[in-house]
């Protein structure tokens, strides 16, 4: 069964195919076109931790494609007992066809997928994998860019615990692009990832300035750095607010750059960038519904025509 | 002195030589051949040694152990030699081979890893990434391991 739980699970050209097919469901993701491609499947969507956007858009992706949902609530259930993550995935095999799961541990998902038959996705496991999100990401720098090839991708904020921005950055990297990793000191990317990406042949600059960055870039991803990854209050204030961007900032920027955000903000992108051309990123979290469609369908062995809804 | 001076010869059982020097005790460990067994077990540690510098040699009386059970060595001694010693000679020689998965042998040590749910019933799985040196990474969570880590938490 066709499980997606890393990037590495992935070659470039399934990458690129399943980008393609997400292209071509955009109708369906947006309600214009109904095409029932995953009529009469069961999506068991497993949520042991919140994540509203990543449970929500798989649930449109299921439904606008025909399909239905059963949702997990670990809140008084068997889970909240002490029932094995093992246990719980024998009974999920049994009223689905196709199992999503987000977990606070690392490893949930693979283990998961060991545990059972049906396609197991990966939505997010502890500090580890989320390559449904660095799919949608990449759904999006295409959307904006016609390529991924060769692409000045700046990632700002909290590099050092960021898996959305470890993952993303391995994946460019497969497609040539160069990186500019901006951060505060204490937030910098994790040596040994920064040493992998190189070995992969990328060219990475490491800076902690937001503003010269801006001028060369196709593409600045920013993220929230979060209060709960500190251990102190007073760490945490040496940093917070550090990168503000706002609308003025992007003056000089090359007309085609985008600014993105997984979501949700703090401070991080002020609502003066919203109505700019650049603003990307309630665009971006909308395509994680035809990217996760794309995704489903490959997983389930659902084949998406050149034409949909025809 | 010769190493077979060292320590008397074994009639029947499995010797195992070529532990990296100071190892010998997590070999015991490892082998579960410390606790429990009434095998008369002969150990000698630090014998210089041409091929590793310095070595160590474990000699475990009537019992013969396993292909499955030395392959637990190569975590810590991988490159020790075995020879199943019958009737005063050697009977058979075995390596240890390292494969591409450890499966069952230790607990991956990552405080956040889903295995660290002790009811948790899958397999403990280590893959293989590279033998030299050596690279294990846990098969759920990737994480790599650190050899001496690995060896607190032997299975
Ligand atoms: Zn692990």
């Amino acid at each position: 069964m066709s499980d997606l739980i890393t990037m590495d699970n992935l070659s470039n050209d399934e990458i690129l195919e399943i980008l393609d097919a997400a292209e071509r469901l955009l109708p369906v993701a947006m309600g214009d076109v109904y095409a029932p491609l995953l009529q009469g499947k069961v999506l068991g969507n497993l949520f042991f931790e919140n994540s509203t956007r990543t449970r929500m858009s798989f649930e449109s992706a299921m439904k606008r494609l025909g399909g239905e949902v059963v949702n997990l609530s670990s809140v008084g259930s068997s889970v909240a007992k002490g029932e094995t993550l093992y246990d719980t995935m024998q009974m999920v095999d049994g009223y689905s066809d196709i199992a999503v799961i987000r977990h606070p541990r690392q490893g949930a998902a693979q283990y998961s997928a060991n545990a059972i038959d049906i396609p197991v996705l990966n939505a997010g496991d502890g500090a580890g994998n989320h390559p449904t999100q660095t799919m949608l990401d990449l759904f999006t720098i295409r959307q904006a860019h016609s390529t991924l090839e060769g692409l000045n991708v700046v990632l700002v904020g909290d590099l050092r615990y960021g898996r959305t921005t470890h993952s993303l950055s391995h994946a460019l990297v497969r497609f040539g692009a160069k990186l500019t990793l901006v951060s505060p000191d204490s937030l910098r990317m994790p040596a040994e990832i920064v040493s992998d990406l190189q070995s992969h042949g990328a060219e990475v600059v490491e800076s902690e300035d937001l503003a010269g960055s801006i001028s060369e870039a196709d593409v600045i991803y920013m993220t929230r750095i979060q209060k709960e990854r500190f251990p102190d209050e007073d760490e945490y204030a040496k940093v917070a607010g550090i990168y503000k961007m706002t609308a003025d900032d992007l003056v000089g920027a090359k007309g085609g750059m985008i600014v993105m955000h997984p979501l949700p903000r703090v401070d991080e992108v002020d609502p003066s960038v919203d109505s700019t051309k650049h603003a990307r990123y309630f665009q971006q979290a909308f395509n994680g519904v035809p990217t996760r469609m794309a995704l489903l369908c490959r997983s389930l062995g659902v084949e998406v025509p050149k034409e949909v809804g025809e | 002195m010769t190493e077979m001076r060292r320590v008397t010869a074994i009639c029947n059982g499995t010797v195992v030589d070529h532990i990296p020097a100071g190892k010998a005790l997590q070999v015991m460990q490892m082998l579960r051949v410390d606790i429990g067994r009434s095998n008369p077990i002969s150990l000698v540690m630090n014998v210089p040694s041409g091929k590793v510098g310095r070595k160590d040699v474990l000699k475990i009386e009537d019992r013969e152990l396993t292909q499955e059970e030395l392959d637990r060595l190569a975590l810590i001694a991988p490159k020790a030699s075995v020879a199943i010693i019958r009737n005063y000679s050697v009977a058979e020689k075995r390596q240890i081979e390292l494969g591409t998965e450890l499966v069952n042998i230790a607990r991956c040590s990552f405080w956040n890893c889903i295995t660290q749910n002790f009811r948790e019933p899958l397999p403990h799985k280590l893959r293989v990434v590279s033998a030299e040196p050596l690279d294990l990474r846990c098969s759920y969570c990737g994480r790599s391991q650190s050899i001496d880590d690995l060896a607190e938490s032997i299975l």
